[in-house]
């Protein structure tokens, strides 16, 4: 049986490879809002209340560009609303916990936390004490987000454009589910999400981002039929 | 931008991560919704990743030769292999950058 301080210690290094986009995306956050013109403590309330990364820079720009805060808060809606997919993942490990407890971890629920994570606790779920991966994972995440998003509001963004950082996005997801290629069904959910999310870019309030996974699930679904 | 649209942006997004995981009881759900789940990292994580490899600032298709998705199957590569997310990432990046500074030049 594995300590507390050690499995939140994993949770920890687990997350630390994608540091190399959360950070300089944080600086970037940061940067944008006090461009926007918004007030650097609204900009970084966002990052305090909201906490969430893509949802952060739509609900700032969409403001920015006159939009009414009811399309704003509905965008933000639809972005985090994956995050109901991952809690009901991961409420197979937390389902012990005290209410309390589940109030507490559930602000940390982030997709990096959230992918390796479930990574982790597949592999070891006979441990008991799982919940401080998550918690260690969910905690170091929100510590560097906070901190960059910080600097980017304080020193403006100090990271060039042309090293096209924002590419480091779509590589740590890559990362995160590079190891399922070797199951075929998988790939196929794959190429249905990921195809969906280019036919649906530019469907209102980016939903692409929730009708991508909801498409490629509906097709897990009509696959396991047939597999039968 | 307010403080009250940032506030409930906020409780909508904790709505959104708490639900699942205090609200719902487990054995509300069946072992055939259980059984999707499984997918669901493959299902969501892709609708990042091909915007993010595909589509330009603007919203629009880059070009087959784009070094992002050059750098994008480098990292696929490296990342089936290697099976490490540190590898993966910086072979993606290293390899993106080696085009637009050196090649593109």
């Amino acid at each position: 049986m594995l300590s507390k301080s050690k499995i939140f210690l994993k949770g920890t290094t687990d997350v630390l490879p994608h540091m190399l986009s959360v950070v300089p995306f944080g600086i970037i956050t940061g940067a944008i809002g006090v461009e926007f013109g918004f007030d650097p403590l609204l900009v970084y309330a966002t990052s305090l209340i909201i906490f969430g990364g893509a949802s952060q820079i739509i609900f700032m720009q969409l403001l920015s560009g006159g939009a009414s805060s009811l399309v704003a808060i509905t965008s933000v809606g639809v972005i985090n609303s994956r995050h109901l997919l991952y809690g009901a993942v991961l409420s197979e490990y937390l389902e012990k916990l005290s209410f309390l407890k589940k109030l507490f971890i559930s602000y940390f629920i982030v997709d990096q936390g959230f992918a390796e994570s479930n990574n982790y606790l597949k592999k070891n779920n006979t441990e008991i004490n799982l919940h401080y991966h998550v918690l260690g994972g969910g905690v170091t995440l929100w510590i560097f987000w906070q901190i960059s998003t910080l600097s980017g509001i304080v020193l403006g963004s100090f990271i060039p454009e042309q090293l096209g950082l924002k590419f480091a996005i779509p590589l740590t997801f890559l990362a995160i589910v590079v190891n399922d290629i070797r199951k075929l069904d998988h790939v196929f959910v794959m190429l249905v999400s990921g195809f969906a999310s280019l036919i649906l870019f530019d469907a209102p309030f980016k939903s692409y981002i929730i009708l991508s996974p909801i498409l490629a699930l509906i097709s897990v679904f009509i696959m396991l039929r047939f597999k039968k | 931008m307010t403080w009250i649209s940032i506030i409930l942006s906020g409780v909508v997004t904790y709505f959104s991560r708490m639900a699942m995981i205090a609200l719902i009881d487990r054995e509300m759900l069946g072992t055939k919704v259980k059984e999707v789940l499984n997918y669901v990292p493959a299902a969501v994580f892709p609708s990042i990743i091909f915007p993010g490899v595909f589509f330009n600032d603007f919203g629009f298709f880059v070009e087959i030769t784009d070094p992002k998705i050059y750098g994008a199957f480098v990292a696929l590569v490296v990342g089936f292999y290697s099976r490490n997310v540190i590898a993966t990432i910086v072979s993606g990046l290293l390899s993106y950058w080696f085009i637009i500074f050196f090649l593109l030049r």
